[in-house]
């Protein structure tokens, strides 16, 4: 069997769903969110590089390690924003976060 | 040569990018006591930035291979983010001065002065990886404004939702894009347009759903609306002001030329989306505003609501509703920065900050003039005739019918007249109910300043500007048919 677009584009697809349903059904704990918004990013790197390559155009792959380089100063401004909230509250579950009604 | 053109079509981006940078030296070497130079020397960066949308940065065309496009509805949206994120930095001196323990640092307006960068660029890309860097760069600085009050728990967990939501948007944007990409094979705005032309894929479709999907969440309509309340509750008001005025009108700005320029031929496709988005957004803003007792809170879902409106001139897709959009945009920003003043004015005798609406009982007698620049606003808001705030809505609703969207017109026209009924009760509560303890009293002039300038331009006398608004937005819009 060879492996095609379409396999890469399942996968990619796959962990998006996982990505976002991690952000809405995790109940436990934020740092497991700040890891499914990684994985969202990281599925959409899969489908840019995957049709990167099977269209011959190299935009994708440049848009990916842009990507890249957002996702890694957005890991660092969320875990800032995670620390000074664990320093507030003492708990990063995220049932307590309820301060203001949602 | 070309590149030199290139630099002059991007000045105020550069102006903007360069005066941060250069501020955020002077705010590392000079500390917290350098905070009153560097917001003023913000403001003058912000002017800077203006002063260089004259010329090629407004009618250049492409720069940098079709990647940036410098052109009049740009400039035209960029006017209005550099107003709002100058009011954003005048009005945190004095509300920071007030609460205990957190000073304002340097830092914020050198953030708002990298936010409204990345705005910038958010409103001038026409191709997708332009669009995501500025998006990104307006984001990121936004949600470190958000949890800016690092001793308070509600603006850490303020920070903390906008951060989530706001990442889960882009990651949602981001996978649209991918897939626009994939099936039309280019990420430029014309080669999208070009793909679209044709027949449609289903991968493009899923494409534009996703898109859309991203932008709602940054424009905060429904269904994709769930963190506004708690952001603009938890954030230090100012802040909350910008947030309210400067990127909402970016994300708008940046919707309409997604929808036009890149995705124009797929109108008939995404028409139904912003009609559903916008028709959800007047109506759940109007209705879950009436149970509101803060009057953030109460904004936020205003804000809900008006971007509902807006969204009907931009589901006409045609010159006129875009410049409808525009109209609105302008009143709505007048509007919403002066009600946010003058929250920032409500505060106890000890100095701190109130913000439920019972305590503005009474304003009419212990504070006349603030209670009538906040009825005016209220008014506006809610779009009762002699105000400007009418011809905003009047504007997007006639291009609505112009376009043949009868149905849409008549429901957000109905729908106008719930959400009345909560701006009214504001002002109800001023004018007719027992007062409660007075505010202390107003010290800074710039505020009361811009307050009265707000008010003039929301009151009848707006109406006068219509002929230059008016040419001024339709030339915007024009750029990008």
């Amino acid at each position: 069997m060879t492996i095609g677009l379409v396999h890469y584009l399942v996968v990619a697809a796959i962990l998006f769903t996982m990505g976002v349903l991690g952000i809405f059904l995790n109940r436990k704990n934020l740092i497991v969110i700040l890891m499914a918004i990684e994985l969202i990013l990281l599925a959409v790197n899969i489908n840019l590089v995957a049709f990167s390559a099977f269209l011959n155009d190299l935009v994708g792959q440049v848009f990916a390690m842009f990507v890249l380089t957002v996702a890694a100063g957005e890991a660092a401004i969320g875990l800032a924003i995670l620390v000074i909230y664990f320093r507030g509250r003492g708990t990063i579950a995220v049932d307590d976060v309820n301060r203001m009604k949602g | 040569m070309e590149y030199a053109a290139n630099i002059a079509m991007t000045l105020p981006e550069l102006v903007l990018a360069l005066g941060a940078i250069a501020l955020m030296l002077v705010s590392a070497w000079g500390g917290d006591t350098s905070t009153r130079a560097v917001s003023i020397a913000s403001v003058f960066v912000l002017v800077g930035a203006g002063i260089a949308l004259v010329g090629p940065a407004s009618s250049g065309g492409y720069a940098f291979d079709g990647l940036y496009r410098a052109d009049a509805f740009g400039a035209f949206a960029k006017v209005l983010i550099y107003i709002a994120s100058a009011v954003a930095i005048m009005m945190a001196p004095s509300f920071f001065a007030r609460s205990q323990g957190e000073d304002l640092r340097p830092e914020y307006p050198v953030l708002i002065l990298l936010s409204a960068c990345g705005m910038g660029i958010m409103v001038s890309a026409s191709d997708m990886l332009t669009l995501y860097v500025g998006l990104e760069l307006q984001s990121l600085a936004a949600y470190v404004l958000a949890s800016f009050m690092r001793r308070d728990g509600r603006s850490a967990e303020a920070g903390l939702k906008y951060f989530v939501l706001g990442a889960l948007a882009s990651g949602i944007l981001l996978y649209g894009i991918s897939l626009v990409y994939g099936f039309s094979g280019t990420t430029l705005f014309s080669g999208i347009a070009d793909a679209y032309a044709g027949t449609k894929s289903l991968g493009l479709l899923f494409g534009l759903v996703f898109v859309f999907a991203g932008l709602a969440f940054k424009i905060s309509a429904v269904p994709f609306h769930m963190w506004t309340p708690d952001v603009y509750e938890g954030a230090p008001t100012p802040v909350t002001a910008f947030f309210a005025s400067a990127p909402k009108v970016a994300a708008m700005a940046m919707a309409v030329r997604v929808a036009i320029e890149a995705m124009g031929p797929a109108t008939d496709q995404w028409r139904q989306i912003v009609i559903f988005a916008a028709l959800a957004s007047i109506i759940l803003g109007a209705v879950a505003a009436i149970g509101q007792t803060n009057v953030k809170r109460l904004l936020a879902y205003s804000s809900i609501n008006n971007v509902g409106f807006a969204l009907i001139g931009l589901a006409a897709g045609t010159p006129e509703g875009v410049s409808g959009v525009l109209m609105y945009l302008t009143i709505y920003v007048a509007m919403t920065l002066g009600s946010f003043l003058v929250v920032l004015q409500m505060r106890g005798d000890d100095g701190q900050p109130v913000e439920t609406i019972a305590s503005l009982a009474g304003m009419s007698r212990t504070r006349p003039g603030l209670a009538a620049a906040l009825a005016i606003f209220m008014f506006s808001l809610a779009g009762i005739p002699p105000l400007f705030g009418f011809y905003a809505k009047f504007a997007v609703f006639s291009a609505a019918v112009d376009a043949g969207l009868f149905p849409l017109a008549v429901v957000g026209i109905a729908a106008s007249v719930i959400g009345a009924y909560y701006y009214l009760r504001v002002v109800k509560t001023m004018y007719f109910d027992d007062p409660a303890p007075a505010f202390a009293p107003m010290e800074n002039k710039v505020e009361g300043g811009l307050i009265a300038l707000a008010a003039v331009f929301v009151s009848p006398a707006g109406y006068l500007l219509i002929p230059v608004l008016g040419a001024w937005t339709m030339a915007a819009a024009r750029a990008l048919f």
